[in-house]
């Protein structure tokens, strides 16, 4: 075997108390697809910031032809032949794309002057290279998530690059955009570039992968090349536990229709959206980044506007939709971006329970403090939350700051509970405290839609699965259905024959 | 996909014209506006009024170009009058403390002031990561206040300064002021920075998505002082100008020009939010907000409407941006959708 292109070794690395990395080592070699699997949380991300230069690892080495380097800034990462491809592209929108492919190092004239067309020359090649047609000269503004990408891709290659890391590239990329891709993929692997892939798409990984590492919790715990693996075993080293333990969802027999929608439809994210929630249950929404699960939450709870179809809370339609009205019809919604939409960082943890119900609290007009504290204490126990109620709430572990923000949805008292991603970021522990919460709510009869993107937990929390794709319900799966291969087909808008068999009858969303 | 392809295109051609004809949007406003009055009031356009629109606009355009290297950087700079209030008083005193100083060392000391005071903004902002318009706030009344107490009731009149001095500001080169062929030169080489050089287009990378700044291996730090350098350089120039025109100078010079400066800086198509605009179009703000006071004057609209209808222009302007960015992302919003 060659040598490896750049080799990762015994890498830690720790946020706070929190431990990310535990002793990570892994090689990619030249002309390799090397892709990386894990559940949320399992150290992918942080592990391929290090490797960018956006991190320092505490401990460990990275080498790149077997020198040791260090690398302190992204920039300097490039200029050693490493670059990253972050899911969501890193670019100036108000500039050209051959702009952004060479900000800060754009050719000159013997003047010293900018040579555009060098530039646009030098970017249209790469483009023809690849296969692609675009026009160097127009402004980034206006490009799919998918063209962005290969801007991102192009730039890497002026960098000459010689290990280039896609961080769940494909998540938000339509089919054909996933195939285009994959061919300038095979194009950059047969010029000798080492590249690293970061997916959850197990169909994608073994297509196009030669070398699979799976980590768990911070550790490598399978790698080997392809032939080494199956689907199956790389799902089993990815979960490692029996999904009961982690997901303890009562079976409750549902009751009345909490939920009722009908036809939603919002111009350009999503439409045909029909679906029931009733009390007792757990709806899992599932789907890929971009299928617009997010935005069929905001619109039931009010903050987009509909342009057309029906909202019902126990079988009175809302009218005038506002989240105010949501939250008097008996809808609560915990949001994804806890730390932006969630919470109030600087505000006390009571603060922020009680700002849903300040009503509630108030005496004479003014917010009296025995009450606040009374209803903040009652919820947070509830919630088990570790830390006390007078500190602020920027000082919690995220897994914490979650509780909290269900504290606060929870002392609405909702008849409806949206959550979105409501484990994302939070180590094991919190998560499986959550997932109890959930579960003891359902069982007190609140309707809860859960919209996760993390498979096991949607399928081990969830009593029906609706899943989306490009804005359309494409399948919705009862319990027994609802395995992560026939999700991920739905999702990915596959007709395979998982989906055939089993989501044909209910793809309309109906039940 | 083709389809898809040509009416990505077509869209993005129908922006960039829009983007393009900002400055050509302004060309037509100046040229409507004038033909209006000039049609009600024919003195509009005679030779002495012509040289007193140049000679008003230009001082304030000078600020707009320091500015629109701000703004295009997401920055706000309100600092720039109580420096050239400062650079304004200070060279006069250097007519009156050093008898027959050069006039040319004068103009380069005030640069020197200013940038000295722009580098205190430098150094806040860029370092002490102060956000700007807290900054410049600051500075704004400190530089004033300073000023106040330095000049403390004092006076420089035309008579303390050369006449060659003052004939910056007063007599023309082929029939355009100097003070206007200053702005002029300054203006293309601002416009040929701005587009030819790499620090230039550095300045619309941070306004324009300061994270990918910093991914880009630009020191974002080091830019921002840049731009509050040159902002403080031009201010001081500005000061020195403003003797030149005015000839007379107070604690009070150049106090409230900067929102005038803001104004047109934002009239003339440069994003407030960054990384979108030219000087060009900035100076051509300028001009439009001058040519329309000019107009309310030759219209003998009362002098108290003037500052209403600079503050109308202000929010039209930006209405009709916000306006046009909206249609845009709807427009891309079902574009790129699948459904």
């Amino acid at each position: 075997m060659s040598q490896p292109t750049i080799e990762l070794v015994d890498i830690y690395k720790s946020f706070g108390s929190t431990r990310v990395l535990e002793g990570v080592s892994l090689s990619l070699f030249p002309g390799e697809v090397h892709s990386l699997m894990g559940e949320n949380g399992a150290g992918k991300s942080t592990l391929v910031k290090i490797v960018a230069g956006l991190h320092l690892s505490d401990k460990g080495e990275v080498r790149m032809n077997g020198q040791e380097v260090f690398f302190r800034s992204p920039s300097q990462a490039q200029l050693a032949g490493v670059s990253v491809i972050y899911q969501e592209p890193t670019l100036f929108r108000d500039l050209s794309i051959a702009e952004n492919v060479f900000m800060h190092r754009q050719p000159k004239t013997a003047y010293g002057w900018i040579d555009y067309a060098e530039m646009n020359r030098a970017v249209s090649q790469h483009m023809s290279q690849l296969g692609v047609s675009l026009r160097p000269d127009d402004p980034v503004l206006g490009l799919s998530i998918a063209d962005q990408q290969i801007v991102e891709i192009i730039k890497a290659l002026t960098f000459e690059a010689k290990v280039l890391i896609m961080d769940e590239p494909t998540a938000a990329l339509s089919h054909e955009e996933v195939k285009r891709l994959f061919q300038v993929v095979e194009r950059l692997r047969s010029k000798g570039v080492a590249l690293m892939f970061v997916s959850h798409r197990l169909e994608e990984v073994f297509s196009i992968s030669q070398r699979i590492t799976v980590m768990r919790d911070g550790r490598v715990v399978g790698s080997g090349s392809l032939e080494e693996w199956t689907m199956d075993e790389v799902i089993r080293k990815m979960v490692g536990r029996s999904l009961e333990a982690l997901y303890p969802k009562e079976n409750v027999a549902p009751g009345k229709v909490v939920l009722r929608a009908s036809d939603l439809r919002r111009a350009g994210v999503f439409k045909g959206i029909s679906f029931e929630v009733r009390a007792g249950e757990i709806v899992g929404l599932a789907g890929l980044v971009g299928a617009g699960r997010s935005e069929v939450a905001r619109a039931i709870f009010g903050i987009d506007p509909l342009d057309s179809g029906e909202v019902s809370i126990n079988d009175r339609a809302l009218t005038n939709h506002t989240p105010q009205m949501a939250m008097a019809a008996g809808i609560g919604f915990v949001p994804e971006d806890r730390q932006q939409q969630g919470l109030v960082m600087e505000m006390t943890v009571m603060r922020n329970v009680t700002l849903t119900v300040l009503h509630q609290v108030q005496r004479f007009g003014l917010v009296s403090k025995e009450k606040e504290r009374e209803i903040a204490a009652r919820w947070t126990q509830r919630m088990r939350l570790k830390g006390h109620i007078e500190e602020p709430a920027s000082i919690l572990s995220g897994g914490n700051q979650q509780k909290v923000v269900l504290a606060k949805w929870l002392a609405t008292q909702p008849k409806l509970l949206i959550v979105d991603e409501p484990t994302r970021g939070v180590d094991v522990g919190a998560k499986s405290e959550v997932h109890r919460t959930l579960s003891l709510l359902a069982q007190e009869g609140m309707a809860i839609i859960m919209i996760s993107s993390d498979l096991p937990e949607v399928i081990g929390m969830a009593d029906r699965v609706l899943v989306m794709h490009e804005g359309k319900l494409t399948a919705e799966l009862a319990r027994a259905e609802a395995t992560e291969e026939a999700i991920m087909f739905a999702a990915t808008g596959q007709t395979g024959p998982i989906r055939d068999k089993k989501a044909k009858a209910t793809s309309n969303g109906q039940s | 996909m083709t389809k898809e392809m040509k009416s990505a295109a077509a869209g993005q051609r129908w922006l960039s014209a829009v983007l393009r004809s900002r400055e050509g949007n302004l060309v037509l406003l100046i040229a409507v506006l004038t033909l209006l009055t000039t049609s009600l009031n024919p003195r509009f356009i005679s030779p002495q009024s012509l040289k007193d629109l140049m000679l008003n606009v230009s001082i304030i355009a000078l600020l707009v170009l320091g500015q629109t290297v701000i703004i295009l950087m997401r920055q706000i700079d309100l600092s720039i009058s109580s420096i050239a209030g400062i650079t304004a008083f200070f060279s006069g005193t250097l007519f009156i403390n050093y008898p027959g100083i050069p006039s040319l060392a004068v103009v380069l000391i005030a640069i020197l002031a200013g940038l000295l005071l722009g580098g205190v903004n430098a150094a806040l902002i860029a370092w002490g990561r102060i956000p700007a318009l807290i900054t410049t706030l600051g500075t704004l009344y400190i530089f004033r206040g300073a000023n106040y107490a330095w000049v403390h009731g004092r006076q420089v009149n035309a008579v303390n300064v050369p006449g060659s001095f003052l004939a910056i500001g007063t007599s023309t080169f082929v029939g355009i002021p100097i003070l206007t062929w200053i702005v002029l030169i300054l203006l293309v080489v601002f416009a040929i920075g701005l587009r030819q050089y790499r620090v230039g287009r550095e300045f619309y990378a941070i306004g324009s998505n300061p994270n990918a700044a910093v991914l880009a291996g630009i020191n974002v730090s080091r830019r921002l002082a840049t731009g509050f350098l040159i902002s403080g350089a031009i201010a001081g120039l500005a000061g020195a100008l403003w003797l030149a025109r005015f000839g007379t100078v107070d604690a009070t010079a150049a106090e409230g020009i900067e929102l005038s400066v803001i104004t047109s800086t934002v009239v003339g198509g440069v994003a407030i939010t960054g990384g979108v605009g030219s000087v060009v179009g900035a100076v051509l703000g300028a001009l439009l907000l001058s040519v329309f006071s000019s107009t309310l004057v030759f219209l003998r609209v009362p002098s108290f409407w003037q500052q209403a209808f600079q503050g109308a222009m202000l929010l039209l302007a930006i209405a009709a941006d916000a306006y046009l960015a909206h249609r845009h992302a709807l427009r891309l919003r079902v574009k790129w959708s699948h459904v």
